[in-house]
C-alpha cells in the first residue's frame, strides 16, 4: 500500500458495512425483533382481516406491500435516527471524526446495514407469507424488476433521511420517543394498515407528500393485480412518479446529511 | 522546523466567557508535552482546537505544518498523521478486541501491525474477547490501541489514566514510555501532578485560558531553588525553619543535638504544592 496515499471512501466505507452488519448481527434481541415483526405483524392483520379485497385476492396480499414498504422506513429511518444519537452520546462519532475515515465512509457502512438488513427481512417475510398466509408471488419479471429498484432505492432514501434526522434528538435517550410517533403516524397515513383509498382525502393529500406513501404504493403495484390500479388514487399505478419521488427524497436526505452531520453532542 | 504544534494567540469564546484568551504554545517533535489547568481553565478547548474537532476564534495555529480547520480530503490527508485517545468512549462493545483494532487499521494508509499493537498495549490474552468484557483500564489500553494503530507522528492523550488503580497508572506510563522510545510525540492532558512528572518532558500550566508558565516539571514555579523546609522535634515540641540552604541547618543541629535529630524531615515543595500556588486555590 502506498505509505501517503489514503485509503479511499469507498473501500473504508465498504469495511464500515462488513463490521456494522457483524455488530448488528451480535444484538441478538435486536436481530429477532427486527426480522420477526413485520411477519407478527402480517399474522395479526391477515387473522384479523380474513376477507378477500376481490376475487382471490385476500387483505394479506395487500397488506404485504405495505409491510415491506414500512420494514424500509423501520430499518432505515427509524433505525438509524434512533442509533445514530445513541452512537453520538458513546463518543463513538467523535472517535471516528478523528481519523482519517470520511463521512461518507460512515454513510455507507449505514447504507450497507441497512440494505443487508432489509433483505433477509423482506426475505424470510415472504416465505413466511406464501407458507401460512396464502400470498401469491408475482410472476411478470417487470414486476420483480420493480420490485428491486424499490428495494435498493428505498433503502438508500430511508438511510440518508434517517441519517438526515438523526440530528433533531437531542440524545440518544430521547431518540426512541422523537423518532417513533413520526413513523407510526406516516404508517397510518400512508395505508399501511388499512386500504389507502379507504383514508380521508386530506390524510391521502399528507401522505402523498412523504416517501412511505410512494414505496407503499409501489410495492402494491408489485403485489397486486393489475386490475387494482384503477383503484388507486391517480387511477393507475405511477411507477415513474413514484421513482422520481423516492429518488428526490434520497438527494435531499443525503443533502441534509452532508450539511448538518452532528459528530458531537455539544457541537 | 522541528515544531510539531505551533500556537499564537489563539483565542476562543462562548458567549461572553473567554475560554482561551491568547495562548502561545510549541511543542518540539519526540517530546511528551503535559497540560495542566484545573477544571474550566481552557484546557479542553485548546485540545480540540488542536485535534481538529473545535474551531477557534482567533489566532494561529498549526499542527504538523498544517491548521487543524483543515477538511475534506487534505483533512483526511492530516488525520492519517495523527492519533486521538478522548476521554471516554463506550461503544462497541460486541466486537472483539482485534476485530476492532484491526478494522481501524483500515482508516490508515501505514498502519502498524495489528498484533504488535495489540501486544504492546498488554491486551493479547483479551484480543479475541468482546470489549464489553474488559475492565475500566482495559479498555483505556484499547483506546490507546485505536490512537497508535495508525502510527501517528503525534498522539493526544486527553486524561488517560482517570479511574485507574494505582498499579494500573504505573503500567499505563510503561506503555507511555514505549511510545517515547519510538519517537511519538505526545500532547498528554491530566489531572495528576505526578503523572506529569513522570511523563512529561515539559509542563505548561493553563488557567483563565491563559499559559501561566511552560517549564521542566523539576524547574516549574521555581522549585528547584524555592525554600527547603526542615522540621525537628526541639526540646519543647516540634520545630521548623525555611532555609535555601538545610545541608547547613542539618550541620548546626547535628552539632546541637551531639548526633540523631529527632523526627528530622527536609521537604522541598512537590509539583502540586508549586501548581496550586500557581492557579491560586482555583476551584477544581
Amino acid at each position: 500500500m502506498n505509505k501517503n496515499k489514503v485509503p479511499g471512501a469507498l473501500t473504508i466505507g465498504i469495511a464500515r458495512g462488513g463490521l456494522e452488519v457483524k455488530q448488528f448481527m451480535r444484538q441478538r434481541e435486536s436481530v429477532v425483533f427486527t426480522l420477526a415483526f413485520p411477519i407478527m405483524l402480517l399474522a395479526i392483520f391477515g387473522s384479523v382481516f380474513t376477507n378477500e379485497l376481490t376475487d382471490g385476492v385476500t387483505f394479506s396480499q395487500y397488506f404485504v406491500a405495505g409491510m415491506i414498504a414500512s420494514g424500509l422506513v423501520n430499518t432505515g429511518f427509524q433505525q438509524l435516527a434512533i442509533m445514530i444519537p445513541v452512537e453520538r452520546d458513546f463518543g463513538t462519532l467523535k472517535r471516528l471524526r478523528g481519523t482519517p475515515m470520511p463521512a461518507s465512509s460512515y454513510f455507507i457502512g449505514k447504507a450497507i446495514v441497512v440494505f443487508v438488513t432489509m433483505a433477509i427481512q423482506v426475505f424470510l417475510l415472504l416465505i413466511a407469507g406464501v407458507l401460512f398466509f396464502g400470498v401469491n408471488l408475482p410472476t411478470d419479471p417487470a414486476k420483480w424488476f420493480t420490485f428491486t429498484w424499490l428495494i435498493i432505492l428505498g433503502s438508500a432514501a430511508s438511510t440518508a433521511l434517517g441519517i438526515a434526522f438523526s440530528v433533531i434528538p437531542k440524545s440518544g435517550r430521547s431518540a426512541s420517543a422523537v423518532v417513533s410517533p413520526v413513523v407510526i403516524v406516516l404508517q397510518f397515513f400512508s395505508g399501511v394498515f388499512f386500504v389507502f383509498t379507504d383514508l380521508p382525502a386530506w390524510m391521502q393529500q399528507v401522505a402523498a407528500i412523504f416517501p412511505l406513501k410512494w414505496m407503499t404504493q409501489g410495492m402494491r403495484s408489485v403485489f397486486l393485480p393489475d386490475s387494482f390500479a384503477a383503484a388507486e388514487v391517480a387511477g393507475s399505478w405511477e411507477t415513474e412518479k413514484t421513482f422520481l419521488i423516492i429518488l428526490a427524497w434520497f438527494i435531499a436526505g443525503l443533502v441534509i446529511s452532508i450539511r448538518t452531520f452532528k459528530w458531537d453532542r455539544q457541537q | 522546523m522541528s515544531s510539531v504544534i505551533n500556537v499564537r494567540g489563539l483565542a476562543k469564546s462562548y458567549g461572553s466567557n473567554r475560554a482561551v484568551a491568547g495562548i502561545d504554545l510549541s511543542i518540539e517533535q519526540g517530546e511528551i508535552f503535559a497540560l495542566l489547568g484545573p477544571n474550566g481553565a481552557g484546557k479542553t478547548t485548546t485540545v480540540e482546537i488542536l485535534e481538529g474537532f473545535r474551531n477557534r476564534d482567533g489566532g494561529e495555529v498549526s499542527v504538523l505544518g498544517t491548521d487543524p480547520a483543515v477538511r475534506g480530503e487534505a483533512g483526511r490527508i492530516w488525520r492519517n498523521r495523527i492519533g486521538i485517545v478522548l476521554q471516554s468512549t463506550s461503544d462497541a462493545g460486541d466486537l472483539s478486541v482485534h476485530d476492532t483494532v484491526a478494522h481501524f487499521a483500515k482508516y490508515y494508509s501505514n498502519p502498524k501491525d495489528v498484533d504488535e499493537v495489540i501486544n504492546a498495549v498488554g491486551l493479547v490474552e483479551k484480543s479475541k474477547e468482546l470489549i464489553r468484557t474488559l475492565s475500566g483500564g482495559q479498555r483505556r489500553r484499547l483506546d490507546v490501541a485505536l490512537g497508535i494503530i495508525g502510527s501517528p507522528e503525534l498522539l493526544f492523550l486527553d486524561e488517560p489514566t482517570t479511574g485507574f488503580d494505582p498499579k494500573a497508572r504505573r503500567a499505563f506510563w510503561a506503555l507511555i514510555e514505549d511510545l517515547r522510545k519510538t519517537g511519538t510525540t505526545i500532547l498528554l492532558t491530566t489531572h495528576y501532578l505526578d503523572e506529569a512528572e513522570a511523563l512529561a518532558d515539559r509542563v505548561a500550566v493553563i488557567n483563565h485560558g491563559l499559559i501561566v508558565e511552560v517549564s521542566t516539571p523539576a524547574l516549574l514555579g521555581g522549585r528547584a531553588t524555592s525554600l527547603a523546609t526542615v522540621s525537628w522535634l526541639g526540646a519543647d515540641g516540634s520545630k521548623f525553619e525555611r532555609t535555601d540552604n538545610p545541608t547547613a541547618l542539618i550541620k548546626k543541629l547535628t552539632e546541637r543535638f551531639k548526633g540523631e535529630i529527632p523526627e528530622l524531615t527536609v521537604k522541598r515543595a512537590s509539583l502540586e504544592d508549586i501548581y496550586l500556588e500557581m492557579i491560586g486555590g482555583a476551584d477544581e
